[in-house]
C-alpha cells in the first residue's frame, strides 16, 4: 500500500516531467516559478481591487452620487479591502519571499518544496473561491437594518443592485458581528468571505512554517542569523506573526461559519452571544496583520536604500531588533481598534500606551534609513525613488497612526475618513511603494533585463502625485466629519471639492499603474540586458547569473560577512570610504561564467501533481459547507475531503526526488543538470 | 569530483540543516506552536461563555467528572506508551516498538469512544446540543476540535502500525515519522490536560 522513499513508488500518476508549458507550471516545485506565479496572481487581484477602488471614487466624486446603489457600494468597499489585504499585499510579499529567500540565504530551494507549491495553489483556490460568490449572488438579500425576524427597522436604502457587484461580500473587511451574522446579512456573500479567508489562512500558515524552517535550517555556510539580509529578517518576523495570528482568526471564522450555517450564536447578541468577542478575536489577528503587510516592504527598502547609497545599512542590528520588536508589540495593541466599543478605561489606557510604544521601534527604522542615506553617494534610480517614497509617505501614515493611540482623539477620528487616509498612507504609501521598489530592483533576477528607467521614473512621479492627491484630502475630510463607509453625502456638508480631488487622484494612480504595466511588458522583451550585477549590489542573490538559473547556485556559496558580495568587490581606504578592488570586474565576469556552468551534478526536487490536487479539495469543502443542507452539498464535502486526503496519500507515497545515482543518470531526464 | 564525497553529500540536496534539527521535526515544532494559539482561542472562548447563565442547560451543570477523569487518564497513559514505543525503536526493538505503538493508537481510540459517549449522553439525556446556547456551542467547538486532533493522531498511529506490520520493521525514515507523530500526540495530550483542568474541573458546578 504505502511505499517509502527508498524504492521508486508506484504512484497513481507518472511523475510529471514537463519543464516548459502549462503542466510545468501546474506541477512545479521550484521556488522561483512559484514566486512568479504568486506575483502575477497577486497583481491580477491588485487590478481587481484597483477597479473596485475607482468605482468607489466615482460614486463619491460629488455629493448625492448615484453611480452605485448602497448595496453595491457596501460590496465594493468590502471587497476592495479584502482583495488588497489578502489577495494582493500578502501574496505579493509571498512572491518576493518565495523568489528571494533561498537566493538570499544561499539555498537551492525552500525546506519543503512541495508544501510551497501547495501554499500557492491553496491561495489561488481561496481567491477564486472568494470571488466566485458573484455567480451565486442572492437577489433576495435585504438591505438596511433588519431585526431578527427580517423586518427592516432602520434605513430606507435603495434595495436594487447589479447582481455582479452587489453580490460581493459586504460586511466590511472586519466582518463585524452580528452585522455580518445570519440575521442581518442573510445572503451567501459573508459565507463566501468567511470560508474564503479560512482557505487563504491555510495557505499562509503552510508557507509560514515552510519559511521559518527554511530560514533556520537552509542557510549557506557562514550565513549566520545576523548576516542575513534585512529582508529575510523581516520576513522571518512576518512568518512568526502569521504563525501566531492565523490560528486565532481561523477559530473566529469557524465561529462565524457555525453561526451562519449551523445555528450557533457565538456572536448573535439576540441569543446570548457576545459581539465584542468577535472584535477581540478579529483584532488579535487584525493588528498583527497590519505588520504582516508592512514589514515585507520595510525589508525591501532596507535592501534597496544601502545599494543606492553605496553605504552599509546604518545600524543593521538595530533595524533587525526593531523589526522583531514591532512584531512582538504588535500582539499587544489590538484593542486600540476598539476604543469606541466600550472597553474599560484601564484597558483603554493600557492599549493606548502600548500603541504609543510601537512608535519607538518604527522610529528607529526611519532613522536607520535616513542614516543610511546620510552622506551616502545617492543614485536616484527608480527602485531608490520608490524606497525613498516609502520612507516619506510611511512617516506621514505613521504619525497619523500615533494619533489613534490617544483615546479621546481616537473617539473623534474613529470611523471617519481620517482613518481611511491614515491606513492608506501606511498600506499604499508604505507597503505598495515598497513592493514597487522591490519589483524594479529585482526585475533583472527574473528576466535578465533591467526595467526602463524613463518609464519607471514617470511611473513613480505620477503615482506619487496621484497618491497624495487621493489620500491627503481624506485627512481633512475626516476632520470635517466625513464618515467612513458612507455611500453618499449631502451637498451642504461641503465635502464635494476634496472628494473630487481624491477621485481625480485615484485615476492618476490608475494611469501610473498602467505605465508600470507597459514598462513591465516592454522590458521583459526589450529591456536592456542586466548582466550579473546591474545595481552594484551588496547581497549574495546578485552573485549568480540573471535570470536565475534553475539550480540557483552552481556551487554552494560560503558567506564571510554581512553584505558579502560588496566586500568581495570593495575594500576600504583609511577613512573608511569604499575602494573598488582592481579585480572586481573580473570577479563579476567569473561569477557569471561559473554560475552558468556547474561543475558537478545538481539534483533538484522533482515536480509533482499532488500539491495542485490537494488544493482542489478545499474549495469543494467550502461549497459543500455553504450548501450543506442539500444532499449534493454533503456529497461535495465528502469529495473534497477525499481529494485532499487522496492528494496527501499520493504525496506521501511519492519521494521528493526520484532515486538517482551520482553519475548524471536520471530516470526522468530532469532536472539533474550535469556538467 | 568523487573524492570530495563529504562536500557533495552536504551539497547535493542542499539539505544540510543549519540548526542540526531535521527539517520536518523543526517544522512540526513550529506548527505545534501555532496550534497552541488555535486552542488558546477556543479555550478563551469557552472561559468567556462557560460560566454565564442561560435559560437552557449549560455544560458545567452536567459534567460527569469521574467519567472524564477516567478518559483523561487513558489519554495520559497513551503518552506514556508513545514514549515507550519511541524508546523501543531507538533501541531497535522492533517488536516492542510496534506493540506500544498499537497500545497508543488503541488508547487514543478508547478516548475518542469516551468522547462519543459523553456527547451522546449530553445530547440524548440532557438535551444539550451544539446550538442550545453559546456555552454549549463553545464546549462542543473546543472539545470537538480536540477530538478531531486526536482522531488525526490515531489515524497516523494506525498507519505507522500498518507499515510496521507489513514490512516487519520501521525504517529509519519511519522512525522519524514516529517521532513526529509522537510530538503531535504529546501536544494533543498536553492540550487535553489544560482543557480538563480549566474547562471541566475548575468550571464544574
Amino acid at each position: 500500500m504505502t511505499a517509502t522513499a527508498s524504492r521508486p513508488a508506484a504512484t497513481i500518476f507518472r511523475r510529471p516531467a514537463a519543464t516548459t508549458g502549462f503542466w510545468s507550471w501546474i506541477t512545479t516545485v521550484d521556488h522561483k516559478k512559484i514566486g512568479v506565479m504568486y506575483g502575477y496572481t497577486a497583481f491580477t487581484f491588485f487590478l481587481f481591487g484597483g477597479i473596485e477602488a475607482l468605482l468607489i471614487r466615482v460614486q463619491l466624486a460629488g455629493p448625492n452620487g448615484d453611480f452605485l446603489t448602497a448595496a453595491e457600494y457596501n460590496a465594493l468597499f468590502t471587497t476592495h479591502a479584502v482583495t488588497m489585504v489578502f489577495l494582493f499585499v500578502m501574496p505579493a510579499a509571498a512572491a518576493f519571499m518565495n523568489y528571494l529567500l533561498p537566493l538570499m540565504i544561499g539555498a537551492r530551494d525552500v525546506a519543503f518544496p512541495r508544501m510551497n507549491a501547495l501554499s500557492f495553489w491553496i491561495f489561488l483556490m481561496g481567491g477564486l473561491f472568494l470571488y466566485s460568490v458573484i455567480f451565486f449572488s442572492d437577489p433576495q438579500a435585504p438591505l438596511g437594518i433588519a431585526d431578527a425576524t427580517g423586518t427592516t427597522v432602520a434605513g430606507n436604502l435603495d434595495p436594487s443592485y447589479n447582481t455582479l457587484l452587489g453580490g460581493l461580500p459586504d460586511g466590511g473587511w472586519f466582518l463585524y458581528q452580528p452585522n455580518a451574522g445570519p440575521s442581518y446579512s442573510p445572503g451567501l456573500a459573508i459565507d463566501f468571505a468567511a470560508l474564503g479567508l479560512q482557505i487563504l489562512g491555510v495557505a499562509s500558515l503552510i508557507s509560514s512554517v515552510n519559511f521559518i524552517v527554511t530560514i533556520f535550517n537552509m542557510r549557506a555556510q557562514g550565513m549566520r542569523l545576523l548576516r542575513m539580509p534585512v529582508f529575510v529578517w523581516m520576513m522571518l518576523v512576518v512568518a512568526f506573526l502569521l504563525l501566531f495570528s492565523l490560528p486565532i482568526i481561523a477559530i473566529a471564522l469557524f465561529m462565524v461559519t457555525f453561526d451562519r450555517s449551523f445555528g450557533t450564536s457565538f456572536f448573535q447578541a439576540a441569543s446570548g452571544g457576545d459581539p465584542i468577542l468577535w472584535q477581540h478575536l478579529f483584532w488579535l489577528f487584525g493588528h498583527p496583520e497590519v505588520y504582516i503587510l508592512i514589514l515585507p516592504a520595510m525589508g525591501i527598502v532596507s535592501e534597496v536604500i544601502p545599494v543606492f547609497s553605496r553605504k552599509p545599512l546604518f545600524g543593521y542590528a538595530a533595524i533587525v531588533f526593531a523589526g522583531a520588536g514591532i512584531g512582538f508589540l504588535g500582539f499587544g495593541v489590538w484593542a486600540h481598534h476598539m476604543f469606541a466599543s466600550g472597553i474599560t478605561p484601564v484597558a483603554q489606557a493600557a492599549f493606548g500606551l502600548a500603541t504609543m510604544t510601537i512608535a519607538i521601534p518604527t522610529g528607529i527604522k526611519i532613522f536607520n534609513w535616513l542614516g543610511t542615506m546620510w552622506g551616502g553617494k545617492l543614485r536616484f534610480t527608480t527602485p531608490m525613488l520608490f524606497a525613498v517614497g516609502f520612507v516619506s509617505q510611511f512617516v506621514i501614515g505613521g504619525l497619523s497612526g500615533v494619533t489613534h493611540a490617544i483615546v479621546p482623539s481616537d473617539w473623534q477620528q474613529t470611523d471617519t475618513y481620517w482613518i481611511v487616509g491614515h491606513f492608506h498612507y501606511v498600506l499604499f504609501g508604505g507597503a505598495i511603494f515598497g513592493i514597487f521598489a522591490g519589483l524594479y530592483y529585482w526585475f533583472p533576477k527574473i528576466t535578465g533585463r533591467v526595467m526602463n528607467e524613463t518609464l519607471g521614473k514617470l511611473h513613480f512621479w505620477i503615482q506619487f502625485i496621484g497618491f497624495n492627491l487621493t489620500f491627503a484630502p481624506m485627512h481633512w475630510l475626516g476632520l470635517q466629519g466625513m464618515v467612513r463607509r458612507t455611500w453618499r453625502y449631502a451637498p451642504e456638508m461641503n465635502m464635494g471639492p476634496w472628494n473630487l480631488a481624491a477621485t481625480v487622484g485615484a485615476f492618476i494612480i490608475a494611469l501610473a499603474v498602467l505605465i508600470f504595466m507597459v514598462n513591465w511588458i516592454w522590458s521583459r522583451r526589450k529591456g536592456q540586458p542586466s548582466g550579473l550585477d546591474p545595481w552594484d549590489a551588496r547581497t549574495i542573490e546578485w552573485t549568480i547569473p540573471n535570470p536565475t538559473p534553475e539550480y540557483n547556485f552552481a556551487s554552494n556559496p560560503v558567506v564571510h560577512s554581512l553584505d558579502d558580495f560588496w566586500h568581495l568587490k570593495y575594500s576600504e581606504d583609511d577613512e573608511g570610504r569604499p575602494v573598488r578592488r582592481p579585480d572586481a570586474d573580473d570577479l563579476v565576469v567569473r561569477l557569471d561564467h561559473e554560475g552558468r556552468n556547474p561543475t558537478e551534478p545538481i539534483h533538484l526536487p522533482n515536480p509533482s501533481y499532488f500539491p495542485f490536487i490537494m488544493s482542489l479539495g478545499l474549495p469543494m469543502i467550502g461549497y459543500g459547507v455553504i450548501w450543506h443542507t442539500a444532499l449534493w452539498g454533503k456529497i461535495l464535502i465528502g469529495l473534497g475531503a477525499l481529494t485532499t486526503i487522496g492528494g496527501l496519500l499520493g504525496w506521501g507515497m511519492e519521494p521528493l526526488e526520484e532515486p538517482h545515482d551520482d553519475h548524471g543518470h536520471d530516470g526522468h531526464g530532469e532536472p539533474a543538470i550535469a556538467h | 569530483m568523487s573524492d570530495s564525497t563529504i562536500e557533495v553529500e552536504v551539497d547535493h540536496h542542499g539539505e544540510h540543516e543549519s540548526t542540526g534539527i531535521e527539517h520536518r521535526k523543526l517544522g512540526m515544532w513550529v506548527f505545534l506552536s501555532s496550534e497552541f494559539l488555535f486552542f488558546g482561542a477556543l479555550i478563551s472562548n469557552y472561559l468567556l461563555y462557560g460560566g454565564r447563565d442561560f435559560d437552557s442547560v449549560v455544560p458545567r451543570d452536567i459534567y460527569d467528572i469521574p467519567f472524564t477523569s477516567f478518559s483523561s487518564f487513558v489519554l495520559l497513559m497513551s503518552s506514556l506508551t508513545m514514549v515507550l514505543s519511541h524508546d523501543a525503536l531507538a533501541r531497535d526493538d522492533q517488536h516492542q516498538a510496534r506493540t506500544w505503538l498499537f497500545a497508543t493508537a488503541a488508547l487514543g481510540t478508547v478516548f475518542l469512544g469516551g468522547q462519543v459517549f459523553e456527547f451522546t449522553e449530553f445530547i440524548e439525556v440532557y438535551g444539550m446540543t451544539l446550538t442550545t446556547n453559546p456555552a454549549s456551542s463553545s464546549f462542543y467547538l473546543l472539545t470537538g476540535f480536540h477530538g478531531v486532533h486526536v482522531a488525526i493522531g490515531v489515524l497516523m498511529l494506525f498507519s505507522l502500525f500498518g507499515i510496521s506490520l507489513r514490512r516487519g520493521r520501521l525504517s529509519e525514515r519511519q522512525g522519524l515519522n514516529l517521532e513526529l507523530v509522537g510530538l503531535y500526540w504529546h501536544f494533543v495530550d498536553i492540550i487535553w490536560i489544560v482543557i480538563f483542568t480549566l474547562v471541566y474541573l475548575l468550571s464544574a458546578s
